[in-house]
């Protein structure tokens, strides 16, 4: 029986693992961009803070994401064993690169385009919401696809501590020493990267071309 | 606008005050500065770089906010001023044209009155009136992108936007500065008949003294922040005190040149 033969006799659970593993990223990615989009356009023009805020973000991606699974059980609220912890901590994951890109792509903004809108009477949120945020909207999407990515591979770690996704199959494979079961996990979220990653730059590549 | 023409006494659109700006490092970029613009006339700022010409134009429209002295728009101080209203009742062009890439050349003209809320109909009609005003048919122009324009047509779409709102002043920043010698003559041409016509009140910056004796119905010559006097063309050309020879001078040279050949 090869791992295809296995994946096919297992496609229900394949299929409700991957819905899962969708949710799981689904669920931090919105967390994250709710949190990082504002955050980043808040840190447009506060230098110091800015740098603080990203270095944050820069430590949380430097810690193994299996060690800071760990690390959030213990947390009161958001912690405990379950799909909640793994949210948190994808979404600390996808952080990073949404807010750098935040900042960047915004502050690519020609300063000219900026001189003139405030010098023809734009008020700062018509300058956001008018000009600087549909400007920096590919550098912005560039971050989000990053982000994407990045959550469907560690969100197969998130099976470590019982919150489900396709990464059960490879802790379960793991286990029993057998590559079927690892492949049955890692093929479809291969997959799902993928994917996600070819339709965010289509999409990106729209938006630059507007 | 119409808060913007009224309330004038003393003729004067623009009066500016013992304005000073200095920088956070104790720079002074403009010292002591007074200068009165009346209705309809094109008050040329010339100066080398660094002579202050952009921050007082820029104090004007309050992107930057003097250190001492105030400037009057329509009698009124601009400090008391909402600064949005202010702006929009002051037309703006700079020398990168600052035309929003991502709107085409009809939305980037219907800047303002879009923010004023402008009846849809009234702003087609108004953008249509502008295009033909800086000479760029509208129905060539209109749907184009910045990035499909010359420099030169940039520049009228600047000048189209910063008109939009028949604002009473209009501001100019080396507005053709960036652009080839022939492109930049047709401009100062048209742009010279433009300004006589629509008696609007110009504060126009340049560093180049063709431009300003062009253009200028008076010219407020600049150094080092401070104001070396106020000059017609004709008397720019009289004048004896260095400051002034100097930038006469580099007109001469080029005149000398001619006669060589």
């Amino acid at each position: 029986m090869n791992w295809f033969e296995f994946l096919l006799r297992n496609r229900g659970e394949v299929l409700a693992r991957s819905v899962e593993h969708i949710g799981l990223v689904a669920a931090s990615m919105g967390i994250a961009l709710l949190i990082g989009l504002p955050l980043g356009i808040a840190l447009v023009r506060r230098d110091r803070a800015q740098r603080w805020v990203l270095s944050a973000a820069n430590i949380v991606q430097t810690i193994p994401s299996l060690a800071l699974f760990g690390f959030l059980i213990p947390v009161p609220w958001i912690g405990g064993v379950g799909a909640s912890t793994a949210i948190v901590a994808l979404a600390l994951y996808a952080l990073l690169p949404i807010l750098r890109n935040t900042c960047t792509g915004i502050a690519g903004v020609d300063p000219a385009v900026i001189e003139a809108a405030r010098g023809m009477g734009m008020t700062q949120r018509q300058l956001l919401w008018q000009v600087q945020l549909p400007l920096a909207a590919p550098v912005l999407l560039a971050g989000i696809r990053v982000a994407t990515v990045i959550s469907i591979g560690v969100a197969t770690i998130a099976a470590a501590i019982g919150a489900g996704g396709l990464g059960v199959f490879i802790f379960r494979g793991v286990a029993m020493v057998n590559n079927q079961v690892i492949l049955a996990g890692a093929i479809p979220a291969a997959l799902l990267a993928v994917v996600v990653d070819l339709s965010l730059g289509a999409f990106q590549r729209s938006l630059a071309q507007k | 606008m119409v808060e913007l023409s009224s309330g004038l006494q003393d003729g004067y659109v623009l009066q500016i005050r013992g304005l000073t700006y200095r920088l956070p490092t104790g720079a002074t970029l403009v010292s002591g500065l007074n200068l009165n613009v009346g209705r309809g006339e094109t008050l040329v700022l010339l100066g080398r770089s660094g002579s202050g010409k952009t921050t007082t134009l820029k104090l004007i429209n309050r992107l930057l906010e003097p250190t001492q002295g105030e400037i009057l728009v329509s009698g009124r101080s601009t400090a008391s001023w909402d600064p949005i209203r202010l702006r929009r009742g002051i037309g703006y062009v700079i020398q990168d044209s600052g035309l929003f890439p991502h709107w085409n050349v009809e939305r980037n003209v219907a800047l303002v009155p879009k923010l004023e809320r402008w009846p849809a109909k009234r702003i087609r009609a108004r953008v249509i009136e502008m295009l033909e005003l800086v000479g760029l048919p509208p129905a060539e122009f209109a749907k184009r992108r910045p990035s499909e324009l010359s420099g030169g047509q940039k520049q009228r779409v600047g000048v189209a936007r910063a008109l939009a709102a028949d604002p009473p002043i209009l501001l100019m920043d080396e507005p053709f500065g960036a652009l080839d010698p022939v492109t930049r003559a047709e401009l100062q041409r048209e742009f010279r008949a433009l300004a006589t016509r629509l008696e609007k009140t110009i504060v126009f910056v340049t560093h180049d003294v063709r431009e300003a004796l062009l253009l200028g119905t008076r010219i407020a010559l600049l150094d080092q922040g401070r104001l070396i006097g106020t000059y017609s063309p004709q008397e720019f050309l009289d004048a004896s005190e260095p400051h002034v020879r100097a930038f006469a001078a580099s007109l001469q040279s080029v005149e000398g040149l001619d006669q060589i050949q």
